[in-house]
């Protein structure tokens, strides 16, 4: 989703526009009140109630300033939270970036047998989050999953949401699972545009295929790889939300969970507005300066040919 | 350096499509060979048989005194000049250049010796440090072409380098690789399908049609003597004219009009005429009636029909045309050849009166 | 003449394998009875209970929810990503044309004011828009499920990305014919959009099907429910039972996936062509 945007820096206007005053206003309408209401107003409030401790039975609030945010940053929970979110971003982008790249490249080498590969990994990108988390958590069942037995096997009993670890090794191969399919898609496009006759004056100039992937495919891919690397850390921030709470079975008890996951916690299931909004504030800066870091990039994109 | 040898060389397709067809040829150390033809009859995928980008199912391929079927393209000891260029868009002019050096392990100070020498021959030096897309499209090819020369390899491979820039260009640009080619001396192997720049730059030239040879020869050779009535059409230009006509009574006839002497046994036959062995003559044996004019300056291009049959000749005039005219033929510049199979009627064989133009 | 490797066939199968198998199993094990599967555990073969779970599933009130059917789910689902798709096309076309084909006041600012919700996803505003969806009533509703989700302009900027690459004479042409601003939009810029409103529809529809954790927080009347939300309420009723019942688990997952599934795989050119060229 985020996917679509790469690019936004104003370029140069059309050289004849219409100049009309109300109609353009016509067209933006309803755009315009979306956003207004559903984006501004939201977040205008996030950022409002994290200044204010909210009595429990809705009887007002009271302006605290900075202290939800300084309980939130001094909370050892958070801490944690923070720093295993930290933790599963690295893990999560590392291995589906490196195996949809593995893939990618191998898929782009055989011309026979691409199609119905592509067809499989693509199947799997349309498969949402809480899917793959239910699926993931049959397979990761201790009494029916094949992965607990697979575990067993080499003498590790797993207990997926019970046990902190397994629940994370779990949780981190259904996200790696679930979004393999998008760098697949990306990288294999990526590849395609590697003009043929690049890669065979690369064929003419060095005899190992290893070196020609490293000196010539590789620089070609870093646009997609950035572009790629921002993108999945945003999934792993949030759109495993799903796979969390399928996997825990809604019982986050001892098991891992992400920032999101603890806002959401904290807001609706604990009750605590201000906190939540501070810490939702928080998570807006990290999205905030991601983004602008790969806007940043992108402006400055090369663009080769 | 080295020759390039092509033994019964053909390449057929998984769906059973013959690409290329039995194709022998030595080229010799040092000669500049171009495969020329219409788009699509292999000339391009035979070139890159040689270089190792196709692989060959039928016969050998030698470059020097090793059989290449096999190699990898980068141990083939060529360098190839590719129509786009190919330039490595993320590396400096430099490195395009040195790339391939650096893969044979050629010592740095070496390197650093070949890429100045060659940006020095090509006038690049100003644009060693700049990225491909920095530089126009003549630098471009220059950059494709210092990559090939500094790798000092035994031949060098062109597929169709020059297509992609503009007329003016081109023509200089065309000298600029004869040139080159000359002063360093390798063997080349060039695909092209400008009649023009074929026979501007060629030792040889490889006229290909369909996959097959059609003919094998010096330019002028080809010029004067084409092997066939679609090579005749193909090389010159203007176009040979290729009229119908027969053999009767030791004479070529088009229409009711005798044209010359011929000695080849009588029947249908098609008659080459070459634009510039036609000469407008009040008693001239061909009424030809005239078309349009194209004017080039020194010369001008006259398209008519004779006997409702195209026709165009050249002439140096500048007078005004009347709309009628009769052409004069030489006797010895006639090229006859079958109807059926195309092929030139050797014994019409005949010296063109006047060298090319 | 790159020439392919037993390795890379290997790499290629070992990598479907991983990619397919899960959803194979889920698949088949859907057809089989919960005591199967916790005696036998997950089946890669075809069962003989597939008829009964699926209509069981698909037609039983309460059949893992108090009163919904997964029929009821399908239908929500199918409304959220629909309305999605649709609701986000309209937007971000109509706007991303007033960008780039108007001269107008704050034009510039607009565009940054729209610009900026690609700064955060809904996620990190989840709490506050609860709030906002509360006081304005939305809760429990269609419109609430789908309208906020419209907020990012992502569309936006894919339009606007490909208007600008749209030639210049073809307003010129079309103004010197005799067209307005309507007529340009209706007879030339939306025929000209075909291709590319049918990736961004597939891509928007999955979208909008596979939402959770909005109509999550959203929907507590059950009439609402999507397949995903049910997907959560299965797994609550399941904390505790005897033998779960994991063939109507599988048979809502393989529900909820199929339909998206079937969309990307039938047009998937379309939708990889939609998916990386609308970021250039």
């Amino acid at each position: 989703m985020r996917g679509l945007v790469k690019a936004g820096a104003a370029t140069p206007q059309k050289r004849v526009q219409f100049d009309r005053p109300l109609t353009p206003w016509l067209f933006l309408a309803p755009q315009l009140a979306v956003v207004v209401i559903f984006f501004y107003w939201p977040s205008v409030q996030a950022v409002v109630s994290s200044f204010y401790i909210e009595d429990p039975f809705g009887f007002g609030s009271t302006f605290v300033g900075m202290e939800n945010y300084t309980n939130a940053l001094t909370d050892t929970r958070y801490q944690a939270t923070a720093a295993f979110t930290a933790f599963f971003c690295v893990v999560v982008t590392a291995l589906s970036l490196g195996i949809g790249l593995l893939l990618a490249v191998k898929a782009d080498k055989v011309i026979r047998g691409a199609g119905p590969y592509k067809t499989v990994l693509i199947s799997v990108y349309a498969i949402a989050p809480p899917v793959a988390g239910l699926i993931g958590m049959m397979i990761f069942d201790q009494h029916i999953g094949p992965m607990t037995a697979l575990f067993g096997f080499f003498g590790r009993d797993l207990q997926v949401g019970v046990n902190y670890w397994d629940t994370t090794i779990a949780v981190t191969t259904i996200s790696v699972w679930k979004q393999i399919p998008y760098n697949f898609i990306f990288f294999l496009s990526g590849l395609q545009t590697v003009p043929v006759s690049v890669r065979e004056a690369a064929l003419i100039d060095a005899r190992s295929g290893w070196r020609r992937f490293r000196d010539i495919v590789l620089p070609l891919l870093a646009p997609t790889a950035f572009f790629l690397l921002i993108i999945n850390i945003t999934y792993a921030m949030f759109d495993t939300f799903a796979i969390f709470d399928v996997v825990v079975k809604d019982k986050p008890a001892n098991n891992p969970m992400t920032l999101v996951y603890k806002v959401y916690l904290d807001g609706f299931k604990g009750n605590d507005i201000g906190g939540s909004s501070a810490q939702s504030v928080i998570l807006m800066l990290v999205v905030a300066a991601l983004t602008v870091v790969q806007f940043r990039f992108l402006e400055r994109r090369v663009h080769y040919g | 350096m080295a020759t390039v040898t092509l033994s019964a060389v053909g390449k057929t397709y998984a769906g059973g499509v013959d690409a290329v067809r039995d194709v022998n040829v030595d080229i010799k150390d040092g000669e500049f060979v171009v495969l020329v033809g219409p788009s699509g009859c292999g000339k391009s995928t035979l070139l890159r048989m040689v270089a190792g980008l196709e692989t060959v199912t039928h016969g050998e391929i030698r470059i020097g005194d090793r059989v290449v079927n096999t190699l990898d393209p980068a141990d083939r000891d060529i360098a190839m000049v590719f129509q786009n260029y190919a330039l490595y868009p993320h590396m400096s002019v430099r490195d395009n250049m040195a790339y391939g050096l650096k893969n044979r392990r050629t010592p740095k100070d070496e390197i650093t010796r070949r890429v100045d020498e060659a940006a020095r021959m090509l006038e690049l030096a100003p644009y060693l440090d700049r990225k491909p897309r920095a530089l126009s499209g003549g630098q471009r090819q220059r950059v494709a072409m210092g990559r090939a020369i500094v790798r000092q390899p035994s031949a060098f491979l062109f597929d169709e380098p020059l297509s992609n820039l503009d007329a003016k260009l081109r023509v200089s640009m065309r000298g600029e690789i004869r040139r080159l080619q000359k002063r360093l001396g390798t063997t080349s192997l060039y695909v092209t399908h400008d009649q023009l720049e074929a026979m501007t730059l060629a030792d040889r030239l490889i006229v290909l049609r369909d996959g097959a040879v059609e003919q094998i020869g010096a330019p002028l050779d080809v010029y004067r003597r084409p092997a066939s009535s679609f090579v005749a059409a193909f090389i010159g230009s203007p176009a040979m004219s290729l009229l119908d006509a027969r053999v009767a009574d030791g004479r070529v006839w088009v229409g009711e009009h005798a044209v010359a002497p011929a000695t080849v046994p009588a029947g249908e036959v098609t008659l080459g005429l070459r634009a510039e062995d036609l000469r407008i003559a009040a008693d001239g044996a061909l009424p030809m009636r005239v078309d349009y004019v194209e004017e080039l300056g020194a010369q001008r291009i006259i398209h008519g029909f004779v006997e409702g049959q195209q026709i165009a000749v050249t002439e140096t005039g500048a007078d005004s045309l009347p709309s009628d005219l009769r052409l004069a033929v030489d006797p010895g510049a006639l090229h006859l050849f079958d109807v059926a199979t195309g092929r030139r009627m050797d014994e019409a064989a005949a010296q063109p009166a006047r060298e090319l133009a | 003449m790159q020439r392919v490797k037993p390795l890379d066939h290997l790499v290629l199968i070992l990598g479907a394998l991983f990619m397919g198998l899960p959803v194979i199993v889920a698949l088949m094990s859907s057809t089989h009875s919960a005591v199967e599967i916790h005696s036998n555990g997950l089946y890669l073969t075809p069962g003989g209970d597939g008829g009964q779970t699926y209509e069981k599933v698909l037609t039983a009130r309460g059949g893992f929810t108090g009163d919904v059917t997964g029929l009821l789910m399908l239908g929500n689902s199918l409304i959220m990503g629909l309305g999605f798709a649709v609701g986000k096309i309209v937007l971000s076309m109509t706007a991303a044309y007033a960008l780039v084909y108007f001269r107008f006041r704050f034009a510039t600012i607009l565009f940054w004011a729209i610009f900026t919700t690609l700064l955060l996803p809904l996620e990190v505003r989840i709490m506050p828009s609860y709030q906002v969806m509360a006081t304005l009533g939305l809760l429990n509703s269609y419109t609430g499920l789908i309208v906020p989700l419209l907020a990012s302009a992502t569309g936006t900027f894919f339009f606007r990305q490909f208007f600008k690459s749209v030639p210049d004479e073809l307003l010129e042409a079309a103004r010197i014919d005799g067209a307005g601003p309507w007529k340009f939009f209706i007879d030339v810029l939306v025929p000209l959009s075909k291709t590319m409103m049918a990736a961004i529809f597939i891509i928007m529809f999955i979208y909008g099907w596979n939402q959770y954790l909005w109509p999550l927080i959203m929907t507590t009347d059950e009439s609402f429910y999507t397949l995903m939300r049910g997907i959560k309420s299965i797994l609550q009723v399941w904390v505790g039972s005897q033998i779960p019942d994991y063939n109507e688990a599988f048979a809502l997952a393989v529900l909820a996936m199929i339909p998206p599934v079937i969309v990307v795989v039938v047009f998937q050119r379309m939708f990889i062509k939609g998916l990386t060229e609308s970021d250039k």
